[in-house]
């Protein structure tokens, strides 16, 4: 496609040639604090966000613990007809989007309709909405599902909402590429602008605290089993066991340099230097994935591994896959090499946010020159070989780099740089 | 130097017809293969017509534990992936898996298994709280979609980028493009690619049901989806996949390999209007359009057909002859224009990925594929619509487009490759 010959990544630009993409708005719904001030607090604090489930009754089921979204009222920002046609994810992804838009100072007509493109991430879809319209269905019949089904649940609704709230009428598009897809949301967003477009809205906020998915989790065969908040997710801990689901996420507004000087004043988080996602072999005598995918991300931003400053790790919490990720980094940086973090130990793991509230942690992390911390991990088994940051570190941030795996085999990696 | 994604390869599910021939065939025949639904009991809805996959997963080659597994969706997306890979000729071991993606498109994913689940877990929706004794183990794949991208990726030792595209019902065009991105960006040779869908199951019968978006012809399944023609009443939902080889050109020249036609150009946009309503001047879908035509440099007198999105509700007929004309101008009038959702009904975030192995089949034989049912063409749809019978003509050139609930219009321009021998 000639439209983005200029791509290409075998003939790299030299640093410089190419227009940096900024971040200029993060909008955060998460466990430990709505907006991104009140999550970058609360993360240095190393607060725990992951509770007693209260959204339904888990007395039928082992898992009882999870990462909710305390404090969000939809109707206190929404329009009253929204409610009715929208899953909590949806409601909590507007909301997000519209404090991006204003973090980042754009009004409307600031940028032309078509300058401005949608791309978010999604695992399940609204389905906290279609438990309950399929309970509807089987329950009490086909006339009482509804109208709004068709499109309150599918996993395209959020980036469909986002665009007729704000007009905009560029590219849209969702990934799904589970947990992985926080981070190839932002990628694609970035060929976006890359392609032209001025401005893109991205990233995810997740949310399917419902029986039904929660059954899905339990029989995932990765979930943690433990009802202590404290002790259930502890990834690269010897005691770890596995995982605690939670809701959240952010969304961006990422723009060209350019595009963000038109609107004198506005503050730039930081850049999104380097992207790559790969898939892991099924042979296991081969390279897995996660580890190319980290290369790639730093290659693309000529960033040497020594110039990483912290490494959001993925941190599923599992051994195995613990060992993989921290193999991965020893390999990459060398035994104890870069500060490690996973500021999701405070939230649980938010699917499709995931990946994107790590990101909102790094460009918070490179603005600020702060690292929070990994929380109720004492410290990282010692055979991983890996500096585990479980206490706040303050100093520079020039470079993060951020990962995320998805169910299956799905790497993503995303660098960071601080914006100068 | 500018990299291009050819087509080599390409495999198909649909109602009617297992593989690319017997598709061919049913589509060029102008043969409607929607009928009364046999999937489950639909008694109970509004509309009881769908188009079908008469579907043997184990005369198709799944294994046992494929067949158990699998949703029905991931069952025909393997069937597919298998043929075109076959029909490419691709040596899977001679190719560099760290080069190879997938970009799987999917509306609905995995939502039969997921129902069904559903229905045994909360005993027949009688409890919110569903009971996990009585659900598979694998059950989380069935809720995110993203496990039949990791299908595909196993199948074809994929160690690239993999990804599900999901927008709604332009999907099966949306992943197209998406891999064809990653080609032209440089960091993958092969490509995976297409649609699937399996959505005949209660919900998603009842999602369309209850906006009335679906047609109620239900003595006349056969003629029931109209698109152009003044007595459509609806769309008629439909089931398949169809997976492609998509591949960088000088990789599938250095093999020597058939090309079918390369992705040209492709756009999506999305109109911010409403999330099932269309405006009727067509003006995103105009804007797609355009900006496909651009990216593949071809000028409105270069299309030698439109593929429609044809879906046989009014207000798609008016919105994407509307955006014909924005974007084509006088041309518009003499590019025969067809929509195949008028035999195989609507598959939602496979269909785009059907249509594009149905317009490579129209370049490579010169043969369009006609718009069946269309008797009594709407006065307000005036351009020439090939109904109920094919027509012959060269094509080299296509533009085929599609449209979908959340707003999103897209469109592709599909091109042959000068040079190559057909």
């Amino acid at each position: 496609m000639t439209t983005t010959a200029t791509t290409a990544t075998r003939s790299r630009p030299r640093a410089g040639t190419r227009t940096k993409t900024v971040v200029t708005g993060i909008g955060v719904a998460s466990p430990i604090g709505l907006g991104p001030t009140a999550f970058w607090r609360a993360a240095l604090r190393g607060q725990g966000g992951i509770t007693p489930i209260t959204r339904f009754d888990t007395s039928g089921y082992w898992g009882k613990i999870g990462g909710q979204v305390p404090g969000f009222q939809a109707d206190r920002h929404l329009q009253g007809k929204l409610l009715p046609q929208t899953d909590h994810m949806t409601q909590m992804t507007l909301v997000g989007t519209d404090w991006a838009l204003r973090s980042a100072g754009v009004r409307p007509n600031d940028i032309a309709d078509r300058d401005m493109a949608v791309i978010t991430a999604a695992t399940a879809g609204g389905y906290e909405f279609g438990q309950r319209e399929m309970q509807k269905l089987w329950h009490s019949g086909p006339d009482h599902v509804s109208t709004y089904q068709s499109f309150a649940w599918f996993y395209a609704v959020n980036t469909g909402q986002i665009s007729i709230r704000h007009g905009t009428r560029g590219p849209g598009a969702v990934v799904v590429s589970e947990q992985a897809g926080g981070l190839d949301a932002i990628g694609h967003a970035r060929r976006q602008i890359r392609k032209g477009v001025k401005l893109t809205l991205t990233g995810g906020i997740d949310s399917s605290l419902c029986p039904w998915a929660w059954v899905a989790h339990q029989v995932s065969g990765s979930m943690s089993r433990r009802t202590d908040v404290r002790r259930a997710y502890l990834p690269f801990d010897a005691d770890a066991n596995g995982y605690v689901p939670g809701e959240g996420g952010a969304v961006f507004v990422l723009e060209t340099e350019a595009s963000a000087a038109e609107r004198p004043g506005t503050r730039i988080y930081g850049e999104i230097a380097g992207y790559a996602a790969t898939f892991d072999p099924a042979d296991r005598s081969r390279r897995p994935g996660l580890g190319r995918a980290a290369e790639m991300a730093l290659a693309e931003a000529e960033v040497d591994p020594a110039d990483v400053d912290v490494v959001f790790a993925d941190a599923a919490g599992s051994p195995e896959a613990d060992a993989a990720e921290a193999r991965a980094l020893v390999e990459l940086f060398g035994p104890h090499g870069v500060p490690v973090t996973a500021p999701k130990t405070m939230t649980g793991r938010l699917f499709a946010g995931g990946g994107s509230l790590d990101v909102a942690a790094a460009l918070l992390s490179v603005y600020w020159g702060a690292i929070p911390p990994t929380v109720n991990v004492r410290e990282a088994a010692p055979e991983y070989e890996i500096d585990l940051v479980t206490e706040p570190r303050y100093g520079d941030v020039r470079v993060a780099l951020v990962l995320a795996r998805g169910r299956g085999g799905f790497n993503s990696a995303v660098v960071v740089r601080q914006h100068l | 130097m500018s990299r291009r994604a050819v087509i080599t390869g390409v495999g198909v599910v649909a109602p009617g017809a297992i593989g690319l021939k017997s598709y061919w065939k049913l589509l060029s025949e102008g043969r409607s293969a929607t009928r009364v639904i046999t999937n489950f009991d639909a008694s109970p809805y509004r509309s009881r017509i769908a188009g079908e996959v008469d579907f043997d997963p184990r005369r198709e080659g799944l294994s046992p534990q494929e067949i158990r597994r699998l949703d029905r969706a991931a069952q025909f997306a393997v069937v597919s992936a298998r043929e075109a890979v076959a029909d490419a000729g691709l040596e899977l071991d001679q190719i560099d898996p760290t080069r190879t993606g997938v970009a799987l498109g999917t509306a609905v994913g995995c939502t039969t298994s997921l129902e069904e689940e559903f229905v045994i877990g909360s005993d027949r929706g009688r409890n919110w709280e569903v009971d996990q004794a009585y659900t598979v183990p694998w059950l989380y794949d069935y809720f995110t979609p993203s496990s039949m991208a990791a299908e595909l990726a196993w199948l074809a030792g994929a160690e690239g980028p993999v990804s599900v595209v999901s927008t709604g019902c332009t999907s099966g065009l949306d992943s197209v493009g998406y891999a064809a991105e990653l080609i032209a960006e440089g960091g993958v040779d092969v490509a995976i690619t297409g649609g699937t869908e399996a959505p005949l199951s209660p919900i998603t019968t009842v999602c369309f049901d209850v906006i009335r978006a679906s047609s109620t012809r239900n003595d006349e399944p056969a003629s029931a989806c109209r698109p152009f023609d003044r007595t459509r009443d609806g769309l008629v939902l439909g089931e398949g996949a169809a997976i492609l080889v998509l591949e960088e050109l000088e990789h599938a020249r250095r093999r020597g390999a058939r090309i079918y036609g390369e992705v040209a150009g492709f756009a999506s946009r999305c109109n911010a209007y409403h999330m099932t309503g269309l405006h009727p001047e067509g003006r995103e879908m105009s804007d797609a359009i355009d900006v496909a035509m651009a990216g593949a440099r071809v000028s409105a007198r270069d299309v030698d057909y439109i593929n429609a999105h044809g879906s046989g509700t009014k207000q798609n007929d008016l919105h994407e002859t509307g955006a014909f004309k924005r974007s084509l101008g006088a041309a518009a009038y003499d590019i025969p224009v067809s929509g195949f959702k008028s035999m195989i009904g609507h598959s939602l975030g496979a269909i785009g990925s059907l249509e594009i192995a149905g317009c490579l089949m129209a370049m490579r034989e010169g043969v369009i594929a006609p718009t069946a049912n269309l008797h009594e063409p709407d006065p307000q749809c005036d351009l020439d619509y090939v109904p109920l019978v094919a027509r012959e003509k060269q094509v080299d050139t296509v533009l085929t487009v599609g449209s979908g609930f959340g707003g999103f219009q897209s469109a592709m321009v599909l091109r042959n490759v000068e040079g190559d021998a057909r």
